[in-house]
């Protein structure tokens, strides 16, 4: 019998700790499917810091580093500088990356660091149980803004690729979702191009996943991902805010 | 052997080099920033990675993760720069990784002044970080033993897989001596742990520091205790000086031993019994050390450029066996020999 469709080598066989309903584990599978796909296991270091992904290093089968909370991007530097020949991505929440780790998420960017960041953006602190996150939305309920978002006392969200795309460094900042096929499937062709990137040394590309967090939004799944498609996305429009090499082809 | 004139921070990092150091990653504070501008120049050309980082959190983590793929990496910061890089260093323990440490220190608290000091003895030797564990902390008290004493961090920190400190201070940092760097047989210690890519010819390697089972993290813990148990045992270095018909001993470390051995000789010269003992390492305390230069002693002085803190080690390692008098003064007030002179007089008066 043929095999049409199977768990990718790179994704460990066991039960993860996320949420039912929740994206983390279609993602978990589209990089690993772009792992597989370049054959690159062997030569991959991953590092996930603190937050949902936090134990993401018993997911991922290639060798995985668990940094201090906001400091994935300077570890992969560490890691990246030092072994220019592998391939080093970072797997990143809201949280983490644009609020405790603003400065290391600017400065490897700007650095044009040759590594791949994979920014899931759920919107909320999940592991902690649904606090206001930097991309909370405007009136968005959460445990820490019980009244939703007020924009006067907590202020704006941060959108992380149009404030990346002004930086010479970054090679690619692309914005993707995973509440569609269509989109998990764009979602998951922006993650290959963000690691041929690397493989090609351009430089620093930053993948934005927007995802769901059923459990601290008090939603199922199901309605879950109808909130990302009404919500969230008009709010974080998809789309590439930079691509520097199609930019310079363009010329 | 070839002898150059060097300053402190640059021998340090010279040093570094030599030991294989292949990433530096530094931050800009007073009064170490000679060494980062010296790695800046040289560390290309010895085919290494230099980095100035955005800030000491991030170049500690840099740190973290040249060490997690089996690389020799070091950052350097002076006292407010080395509170910053606590928790990398308290994660890096966690994880069971090494890397070299460099405190070159000034006063304190908060940004405190740019002179020499010693107040971050405690920060070094007690609470480098959230959590229990220790890091492997020396004392240099010359450029030379600067140069040796980063060659020995590196190698330590790699057989015992743990961070390794210079506490220096700005004195040190800043002052020129005529140093010799030794013929440097590279320790090559295998890193089976390093997480480098497992090519597919073994199982994937996990660099962490969070175990949520708590009796996974206890034995984690407990091992780590037990290896530093070992340490203690077998990696404890101090100068003795004069102690053997000594009266009183005065323990100085760093910088301030120099003042304090000016102080002994002149005490000495007067027909005092006099001695004293340099711990080099500060943790693990010099404990037999001490006290076997105690044997005969009535009265110890401790003299620091802080408010008191090595003092806490003197007394715990001679289990308050003899009266331990202090001398001290804050960052940039350097004691002179007559200060502890007059120190040594007043005790040796009341014997």
């Amino acid at each position: 019998m043929a095999v049409v469709f199977e768990r990718p080598k790179s994704l460990v066989d066991v039960s993860t700790h996320y949420c039912p309903g929740c994206t983390h584990g279609i993602i978990h599978r589209i990089l690993c499917e772009v792992i597989d796909e370049m054959g690159i296991e062997g030569d991959t270091i991953g590092v996930c810091p603190v937050g949902c992904s936090v134990m993401a290093y018993d997911y991922f089968r290639c060798d995985m580093i668990e940094a201090p909370h906001g400091r994935a991007p300077a570890v992969a530097t560490g890691a990246k500088r030092s072994n220019p020949d592998k391939y080093v991505f970072t797997y990143q929440g809201d949280g983490d990356l644009a609020a405790i780790g603003t400065a290391e998420t600017v400065h490897s960017a700007t650095r044009g660091e040759n590594i791949v960041v994979i920014f899931v953006n759920n919107t909320t602190y999940g592991m902690t149980g649904g606090q206001m996150a930097p991309t909370t939305l405007p009136g968005q309920v959460t445990q820490t803004t019980p009244f939703g978002r007020d924009t006067d006392l907590a202020g704006f969200p941060v959108r992380v690729c149009e404030m990346l795309s002004t930086l010479d460094g970054v090679a690619l900042a692309q914005r993707v979702a995973v509440d569609s096929v269509p989109h998990v499937r764009e979602a998951k062709n922006a993650i290959r191009k963000a690691f041929e990137n690397q493989k090609e040394k351009k430089g620093f590309s930053i993948i934005e996943v927007l995802s769901t967090c059923p459990t601290n939004w008090g939603l199922t799944p199901i309605e879950a991902l109808g909130r990302l498609r009404n919500e969230c996305i008009p709010y974080y429009p998809l789309g590439v805010y930079k691509d520097k090499y199609a930019e310079e082809v363009a010329k | 052997m070839e002898r150059n004139l060097m300053k402190g921070n640059e021998a340090l990092a010279e040093a570094a080099i030599r030991a294989g150091c292949k990433c530096f990653f530094g931050y800009p504070i007073t009064p170490q920033t000679e060494l980062a501008a010296y790695m800046a120049k040289r560390m290309a050309k010895a085919g290494g990675v230099f980095l100035q980082a955005e800030s000491e959190i991030a170049a500690i983590n840099m740190v973290l993760g040249a060490s997690s793929t089996g690389v020799r990496a070091m950052t350097s910061s002076s006292s407010p720069g080395v509170s910053l890089k606590a928790e990398g260093v308290s994660y890096m323990a966690g994880s069971d990784l090494p890397g070299v440490i460099i405190n070159v220190q000034r006063g304190g608290p908060g940004l405190g002044g740019i002179q020499p000091s010693q107040a971050d003895y405690w920060q070094a030797t007690r609470a480098m970080g959230h959590g229990d564990f220790h890091i492997l902390v020396f004392a240099p008290s010359s450029v030379q033993e600067m140069v040796d004493m980063v060659i020995k961090a590196f190698d330590l920190a790699d057989e015992f897989r743990m961070p390794a400190m210079i506490l220096a201070d700005g004195l040190l940092g800043q002052m020129m001596e005529p140093v010799s760097f030794p013929e440097i047989t590279a320790k090559t210690i295998e890193k089976p742990w390093a997480t480098n890519g497992h090519k597919n010819a073994r199982k994937h390697n996990i660099v962490n520091s969070l175990y949520l089972q708590a009796p996974d993290l206890q034995r984690t813990v407990q091992e780590r205790f037990e290896r530093y148990e070992k340490i203690k045992q077998t990696h404890t270095e101090a100068e003795s000086y004069l102690t053997e018909d000594a009266e009183i001993i005065v323990t100085a470390y760093g910088a301030t031993a120099r003042v304090a051995k000016s102080a002994v000789n002149a005490a000495r010269e007067a027909g005092l019994k006099v001695g004293m003992v340099r711990p080099k390492t500060l943790w693990p305390f010099p404990v037999r050390e001490l006290n076997e230069g105690c044997k005969n002693a009535k009265a110890v002085l401790c003299v620091e450029m802080s408010m008191g803190q090595m003092i806490d080690d003197v007394k715990l390692a001679l289990n308050c066996s003899l009266p331990v008098h202090f001398f001290g003064r804050t960052g940039g007030v350097i004691p002179t020999p007559n200060d502890v002179l007059a120190e040594i007089q007043k005790i040796g008066g009341a014997l």
